[in-house]
This record gives structure tokens, C-alpha cells and sequence, in this order.
């Protein structure tokens, strides 16, 4: 397989992560207003970051599919997608511990910011579902490219019109990124460097993982075994 | 309405003759098995095309990917001088098919059913009527298409089907379903005086091995048996559903 | 051998295909059969490839098909415009009141809409899927966008029958300000918000038909691409609403609907043929 550009990966995504670990808990000041839980900005906003990328990244890759007809991207659309989910699951949970601790509530619906991920999660929760409900595999992954490209253009557009409505009670870090301090900043980039490259490498394995299955799948069949 | 000399040319002129179908390899999958698997073939204009084989041997995914409702996954489709699936859309206009379904909308009359098709292929109301009463149905052509039998229902399909002259017929079991009389009805729109290209599909080795010209026998999606009619009898059609 | 005939878009002007010579094949029998009702095989033979019809003809004959069945079957607006009814009373009695106003009135009217919307769009395409109109209408030669165009275009007619039913028995059993002064601003968030309907629900309703779970995943597909158009008809709508000094539109809220119509739109577009092949 390809395990040296894994294995340079997983090595990066390790290395990235201590880095970003150690700037979080030792260079990193300590913010005013919240406290120490602020810190937890650092897992939650590249996670949601990255999770956004994918989802949309999903929708790209579907592109790809239609036009080329190259089930391959199909394969690389899913497991974006599904990646970009548990990754979701995971901006969720950090959000809701970060409400909790910073305003004491685990969830606030006033706030457009959170609805909009959820209504985003809500959406491609149905993709597994959809593509079990097809059997034919090659429809299957037709439809679920239909599916990942209008909910790929879905991303931004809900962003957009959730966001009219107003409430700054989410912290506007990134459209204040300008205000945020030099350490700040650093410790922000490294931490979604860092995230990206953790996105990157599950997605390869779960990549080879599928592809392997694959292969042995068509070996058996030429062997007989099935 | 003159009666000419029948002339029939013998079968060794075929590779001159040209070719209203030519298939090279044709395969179509199903997810990982294969419905249709390296089929090819070379159908002259005029000529009728029966597909023998048991169920699931793949004569209707054959038929249908004729008909530009499939896509070939590998292997070269040209049909009517037009490479599939690339340039489907040039010749959809030139093929009729007659499949399971009637393709009619069950609420809707006979008549509205076949203008609805009319429009969609650019053509008058007058061929409505002239199909209409060439399959006997302008009678009952106002009534809901669910309140009609099987038998008249297969009747407006054939009109349907042949509605917009089509050079290509392909017919999945058309004569299920009809009784003799019928059968006689619709024999100038889809049978061998229609002077189409026909491919059609059967289980019944008398009646297809005597309109054929030439014969295919599809067993799992593979060619088993490929002739022409002249040289092949009915115990080799019987040995492809062993 | 036939001219090639031009690809089916509206655009092009179509030429007259030359007829050709049906006898010209060596080797067949050449006679001219006689049906037995006198029809002339020949001539019928004789006139040649077809020229496909213009795309705009093709959607008014799709449209004309489905009105047709809509109202012979009457499947679709009776059973939304009814439960949009319902719902209002069922709100009255359990909101205790008929003066709802401002922003609750708009979400309670736009949610309504919205959910009878999701009747209609159910139902869309199970007429074809069932009775074969798939098929028939890949058979033809004609751009395949029409029949996007054609049942956008029908559930659009829905939904403004729906509409017509739906708003007066809001103003008669919920809404607390008079109808008279909301309407004229009402007919642009109902405008956009149908088009945005239409466009997303014919899509996914064609996504969702030929799949094993057909009923759930239509809603399930349907809702969260939508909220963002209950959102903006809301929030449009509501000022319209207020017991005293009813506002205007904002027109911020009628542009952020009218982009996301037409993202929507040209995604649909796009993608739309891609559902229809096998």
C-alpha cells in the first residue's frame, strides 16, 4: 500500500499536536474574562473549522465523481463526509462544555452560530441513511454525490442566512482575529494546523482501510471463495 | 397499394449490409456482478434479433441499454450510426420500446396518455387517431386507463411504442398478454411487416425462431448462442434454460 | 443515411430533417402492407426522423400532464391546503387565543406552510416512479432539465393554492392585526419562499423517490435544507405582523432569500439530470 506517505502523516499529526498541546497549556495567556475553560477555544474552533472544510471538501469530491464518473471519488467523497461527522459530533460536545462553563447553559438557541452547525449535522446525518436506502451501487453513489453537492453548497448559504439574525453572544473570534494577541493567534493557527493534519491522516486510513476491503473482496471473488 | 416481388437476399451478403446495431463487448454491472458481460454483436438494418434465455440472463437489461435507458459501464454501444451513451440523445427519437410496463399513466385516458407522448416527440394529434384505431382502441380511447384489460392496455403500449415511427423496435415479450386476435392487430406496428429493425425478446422458441433472423442466447449475462435462425433448432434454444 | 439532428435545447432552431427513402435496403421484401383497417404502412413510414420539439413546449406538455393527473387523482392539494387548516385550529386551541402577532405569527404561519409543503413534495414524483413515467419520459428526445422545469413549476401551483386557502384561514383563526394591511407586503416573502421550495423540494423529492425509504427521507432531506427559507420568510414577514406600527419588509431578508433561491436553483439544475439516468 502506501504506508510511508501514512506513516509521514500520522508522524506529522503527532508532532503537530504536541506542539499546539504545549502551546495551549504554556504559552497561551490565560484570558480574562473566562478563565482557564477559554482554552478549550483551541480544540473547539479548528474542529469546527475542519469539520466545515470537510463537509464542503465532501461536495468537491462529489463534483469530481459526477464528472469523471470515477467511483474513487465517490470513495474519497464518503469518507470526508463521514469524517467531517464524527469530527462534527466531537464541535458539539466541546461547544456545549465550553457554553456551559462560559455562559451556564449546555445549549443556547438564540445563537446563530451554534443553530446553524446543528441544522448543518441534522442534514448529513441522512447521508448514511440515504445511501443504505439505494441498492444498486452505482445509483448509490450517484445519488449520494447529488446529495453531498447540494449540501455542500448548503454549508456557506446557512451560514450566511442564519448569521442575519443577530446575537453576539457567540465570542466573533474569527471576524475579530485582528484583535486577537500575537500568542493568541500563534497558538489558534498551530492548533488548526494541527487539526487538519489529524483530519488528514484518519481520513487516509479510513481511505486505505476501504480500499484494502476492496481488493480482498475482488481477489476472493476471482478465487472463488465467494 | 401494389403487391411487388418478395426478394430475399442470402445471409452471406451480412457483412455488407449496413448495421443498424453493433455491439463490441458490451458489459453492464451490478454493483459486482456483471448483468450483461462481453456481449457483442452486428444486427443489419432491417433485421429482426431474438434474444433467448431464462430470467435474470440479462435480454431486458440488453434491451433497455439499447434504448439509451442505461449506460454501457464498458464496451462499444453504436446504434443507428450513433456511439451510446454519448450521443444517446441524438437517436432516442428513432427507437420505440415496449417493455413490462405500458409506460401509461393509469388515470389518464388512452388518448391523453398517447398525445402526452405526442407532444414529447414533436408530432400531431392525426397519428394519435391513425394509432388509435390501428390497434382498435379508438372506442374505449376516453376512458381511464386503469378501467382498461391487460390485453387493451398492451394494445395502447404498442401504440405508444410505435408512435413516432420509430427505425428501432425493441420488444421485451410483446405478446404476453395479447390473444390471437390481438396479436394479428398489432402484428403490422411491431412484427416483421413493420419493416423495422427489431430486437425482441421471447420465451417462445416457435413463434421467435421463425420471425428471426438471427438468434442470441444469453445465459448470466454471456453470450451462449449467437446464429442465424436458419442454423440453429429448438433444442438448442431449450438447452440455454437448463 | 439522416441528418444529424440538432441537440434538444430551446436555443437552436431546429432544422427539417430530410425524409428518407424507407426502400432503399437491399435484400428485405419489398411490398407494401396493408393493415387491416386501410392504414397505408408506407406513407406512415415514409416522413423520416422527427424533429424534437423546443424545450419550453416540452415543459407545458409535462405541466399539462401532471395538472391533468392532479386533478383527476387529487392527491396532492386538497391534502396540503386541509392540513394547513388543521394545524391553525389546532394552534388556536392550543395557543388559547386568536391574537398572535409579530414574529410568533410569522413562524407560526411559515412552519405551517412549510409542513403541507412537505405533503406535496412527498408525493411529486410517485406517480412516475410507479407507473413507469420515468421510462416514458427518458425515451423522448428531449432536454432532460424540462421535467425539473415542469414539476418545480406544478409544485410551485401547489403550493400558491395552498397559499390561497392557507393565509386566509390564518387571518381568520390565529392572526390578531387585520390581513388587510399585512397583504401587500406578504406577496414577496410568499413569492420568494415558494420559488425556494419548489427549486429544493423538487430536487430532493427526485432524490428521494426511487430509494427503499422514500416517505421518511424526503423529510428528512427536505427540512433542514429549508429552515434557512422559513428563516428568511419569517423574519421578513414578521414586522407585517406587529399589532401597532406594522413595518415594512426588510429588504436584507428579501435579498438573502432571493440568493438563496438562486444558489439553489442553479444547484438543482445542475445536478438534476445526474438523478434522472441509470
Amino acid at each position: 500500500m502506501r504506508s510511508p506517505s501514512l506513516r509521514a502523516l500520522s508522524i506529522s499529526t503527532v508532532l503537530a499536536f504536541c506542539l499546539s498541546l504545549s502551546l495551549v497549556f504554556f504559552y497561551a495567556p490565560i484570558e480574562a474574562e473566562e478563565g482557564f475553560l477559554q482554552k478549550i477555544f483551541y480544540l473547539h474552533v479548528p474542529l469546527a473549522i475542519v469539520t466545515l472544510c470537510g463537509f464542503v471538501l465532501g461536495g468537491l469530491m462529489a463534483i469530481a465523481h459526477l464528472r469523471t464518473r470515477d467511483a474513487r471519488w465517490d470513495l474519497r467523497s464518503y469518507v470526508v463526509i463521514h469524517m467531517s461527522l464524527i469530527f462534527g459530533v466531537g464541535v458539539l460536545i466541546t461547544g456545549s462544555i465550553w457554553a456551559r462553563g462560559s455562559w451556564g447553559h449546555w445549549w443556547v438557541w438564540s445563537e446563530p452560530t451554534l443553530v446553524s452547525f446543528l441544522i448543518i449535522m441534522l442534514l448529513y446525518a441522512t447521508y448514511q441513511p440515504l445511501r443504505f436506502a439505494i441498492e444498486d451501487p452505482e445509483r448509490q453513489a450517484r445519488y449520494a454525490s447529488v446529495f453531498a453537492i447540494t449540501a455542500g453548497a448548503f454549508v456557506p448559504m446557512n451560514f450566511l442566512a442564519v448569521r442575519l439574525s443577530a446575537s453576539y453572544l457567540h465570542p466573533r473570534v474569527l471576524g475579530s482575529s485582528s484583535n486577537l494577541p500575537a500568542p493568541m493567534a500563534l497558538t489558534f493557527l498551530v492548533s488548526l494546523v494541527a487539526m487538519s493534519l489529524l483530519f488528514a491522516t484518519l481520513c487516509s486510513y479510513e481511505l486505505a482501510a476501504k480500499r484494502t476491503r476492496i481488493l480482498l473482496k475482488a481477489r476472493s471473488r476471482i478465487l472463488g471463495y465467494q | 397499394m401494389t403487391d411487388l416481388e418478395v426478394q430475399v437476399a442470402p445471409h452471406t451478403a451480412l457483412a455488407d449490409r449496413p448495421a443498424a446495431l453493433a455491439l463490441s463487448g458490451l458489459t453492464r454491472n451490478y454493483g459486482e456482478r456483471a448483468a450483461l458481460q462481453d456481449v457483442s454483436l452486428r444486427l443489419p438494418t432491417g433485421d429482426t434479433l431474438v434474444a433467448f434465455g431464462p430470467n435474470g440472463a440479462g435480454k431486458t437489461t440488453l434491451l433497455r441499454v439499447l434504448a439509451t435507458l442505461l449506460r454501457p459501464h464498458s464496451g462499444s454501444v453504436v446504434v443507428l450510426d450513433t456511439k451510446l451513451p454519448d450521443d444517446a440523445w441524438r437517436v432516442r427519437g428513432r427507437i420505440g420500446l415496449l417493455g413490462h410496463e405500458s409506460l401509461l399513466y393509469r388515470e389518464l385516458s388512452a388518448r391523453e396518455n398517447l398525445r402526452y407522448h405526442a407532444r414529447l416527440h414533436n408530432i400531431g394529434a392525426e397519428r394519435v387517431e391513425e394509432q388509435l384505431s390501428a390497434v382498435s382502441m379508438s372506442a374505449r380511447a376516453d376512458e381511464p386507463v386503469r378501467t382498461l384489460s391487460r390485453g387493451m392496455v398492451q394494445r395502447v403500449a404498442v401504440a405508444r411504442a410505435t408512435l413516432h415511427s420509430p427505425e428501432l423496435l425493441l420488444l421485451d415479450e410483446p405478446y404476453a398478454n395479447l390473444d390471437p386476435a390481438a396479436i394479428e392487430l398489432v402484428e403490422p406496428l411491431i412484427g416483421a411487416e413493420s419493416e423495422c429493425t427489431r430486437v425482441v425478446s421471447s420465451h417462445d422458441p416457435g413463434r421467435g425462431l421463425a420471425e428471426a433472423d438471427l438468434v442470441l442466447g444469453l445465459r448470466g449475462g454471456r453470450v451462449s448462442l449467437l446464429t442465424d435462425s436458419a442454423s440453429v433448432g429448438p433444442d438448442a434454444i431449450a438447452e440455454l434454460y437448463r | 443515411m439522416s441528418a444529424p439532428i440538432p441537440p434538444p435545447s430551446g436555443k437552436t432552431e431546429p432544422h427539417a430533417a430530410p425524409s428518407r427513402d424507407v426502400h432503399a435496403r437491399p435484400g428485405r421484401p419489398v411490398h407494401a402492407p396493408v393493415g387491416k383497417h386501410g392504414l397505408d404502412k408506407v406513407h406512415a413510414r415514409a416522413d423520416g426522423p422527427h424533429v424534437p420539439p423546443r424545450t419550453a413546449k416540452v415543459v407545458l406538455a409535462l405541466l399539462r400532464k401532471e395538472l391533468l393527473v392532479e386533478l383527476r387523482t387529487l392527491e396532492s392539494i386538497p391534502g396540503m391546503s386541509l392540513f394547513a387548516v388543521t394545524t391553525f385550529v389546532v394552534f388556536h386551541f392550543a395557543l388559547q387565543q386568536n391574537t398572535v402577532s409579530g414574529q410568533e405569527a410569522a413562524g407560526i404561519l411559515w412552519v405551517t406552510i412549510l409542513f403541507a409543503a412537505m405533503l406535496g413534495i412527498n408525493r411529486l414524483f410517485v406517480a412516475d416512479a410507479d407507473q413507469g413515467g420515468f421510462d416514458g419520459f427518458l425515451l423522448a428526445p428531449v432536454d432532460r432539465t424540462a421535467l425539473l422545469l415542469a414539476k418545480a413549476a406544478s409544485l410551485l401551483a401547489y403550493l400558491l393554492v395552498l397559499e390561497l386557502v392557507a393565509v386566509p384561514a390564518f387571518a381568520l383563526l390565529l392572526l390578531g392585526p387585520p390581513l388587510g394591511q399585512a397583504l401587500p407586503g406578504l406577496l414577496a416573502p410568499l413569492a420568494l419562499g415558494d420559488l425556494g421550495v419548489a427549486a429544493i423540494g423538487t430536487l430532493v423529492a427526485a432524490l428521494a423517490v426511487r430509494t427503499r425509504a422514500r416517505d421518511l427521507l424526503g423529510p428528512l432531506l427536505a427540512l433542514p435544507l429549508l429552515v434557512p427559507v422559513v428563516i428568511g420568510c419569517a423574519r421578513a414577514s414578521a414586522p407585517l405582523f406587529e399589532l401597532t406600527h406594522a413595518g415594512g419588509v426588510p429588504l436584507r431578508w428579501l435579498g438573502t432569500l432571493a440568493l438563496y433561491d438562486l444558489v439553489f436553483g442553479l444547484v438543482a439544475y445542475a445536478v438534476f439530470d445526474f438523478l434522472l439516468e441509470d
